[in-house]
């Protein structure tokens, strides 16, 4: 039971052992740059996050992180200082402005395209069939 | 007739939509992360010079020619590549270039630079990798080109070819000059 639990320990501790870079100061602490580290994007990998990466300069821009948060600096203050280096590239979440424009509402703009068509062709249809049912073939069964 | 063939116009349509899209991007390193430094100053950094650690260099201690920083380090196999053809370059006397050693040790670079030669003007260290961060370097090669005002004004991620420094470098560096 003791050998299993070690094993379990073993697995499980693996994960969160590849992103922390030292002991937090507080669990407020930890939270912000679990939160944080996820919200970035790793910029030498580009699928994974911050927090996900083993690249060489996901663990620097983590220990950077850290030291900003230490420095007090808000969230927003720590996105700015990764956007003015990295580019809107390390935000999973792209700004709002014009140029992102087409990213935020294009799927809107193709759902609004096809609904325009279906109720097109609803309306088509309907004008083609004849305005009285036929009757006599109502108690027809198929 | 012509609602029978919607569907299939549909999917031409999409079709094309998705050859475009795959056109437009193939070819094109997407990986590759613009600068948001070109037309700004080039990042303050005070960096010690390989194998001189007391001598310290400041970015304004460059400015008066324009200068190629190349991002560059032992553990980096592209680095390889692109070196015959930064060699080339530095030995031309077009432009000064300048190595930036990154994340990496005295003894390996020096290693290195003995064994594929060292073509730089002046290497700067920085093994912590904290004043990269400042360039927006996130990895080797990276080449950034910086005009005499300390102005950035281009940057490649990835190794240098001949055909980018004959069509990108060197009309650059006549019109900033």
């Amino acid at each position: 039971m003791k050998k299993l639990l070690f094993l379990a320990f073993l697995i499980f501790s693996h994960a969160t052992l590849a992103m922390d870079p030292v002991e937090y100061r507080s669990a407020e602490e930890e939270q912000r740059f679990r939160a944080l580290a996820a919200e970035l994007r790793c910029v030498m990998c580009q699928n994974q996050s911050l927090a996900d990466s083993n690249a060489m300069i996901a663990k620097d821009l983590r220990l950077e992180l850290l030291n900003l948060i230490r420095e007090g600096k808000s969230d927003e203050e720590i996105k700015e200082f990764m956007v003015t280096r990295y580019t809107d590239f390390v935000l999973y979440e792209p700004p709002m402005r014009p140029s992102t424009w087409l990213l935020w509402f294009g799927p809107f703009l193709i759902l609004g395209i096809g609904a325009v068509g279906v109720f097109m062709i609803i309306r088509k249809r309907s004008a083609a069939m004849p305005t009285k049912p036929a009757s006599d073939n109502d108690n027809q069964e198929w | 007739m012509s609602t029978r063939l919607l569907p299939l116009l549909a999917f031409i349509g999409l079709a094309l939509l998705l050859f475009i899209g795959v056109r437009m991007n193939s070819g094109k390193d997407n990986s590759a992360i613009p600068s948001p430094l070109i037309g700004k100053s080039a990042p303050q950094f005070v960096l010690p010079v390989l194998n001189k650690p007391e001598v310290m260099v400041k970015t304004d201690d460059l400015k008066g020619l324009p200068y190629l920083l190349n991002v560059w380090g032992s553990w980096c196999p592209a680095c390889q590549v692109e070196h015959p053809v930064i060699t080339r370059l530095a030995e031309s006397g077009k432009i000064r270039v300048i190595g930036y050693n990154y994340k990496d040790e005295a003894e390996a670079a020096n290693k290195w630079l003995q064994q594929f030669g060292n073509p730089y003007d002046l290497i700067l260290v920085d093994e912590p990798g904290r004043a990269a961060l400042d360039w927006g370097i996130y990895g080797a090669p990276e080449t950034f080109l910086v005009d005499a005002a300390g102005i950035v004004r281009w940057k490649h991620v990835g190794p240098i070819t001949p055909e980018i420094i004959e069509q990108e470098i060197l009309p650059l560096l006549e019109s900033v000059q």
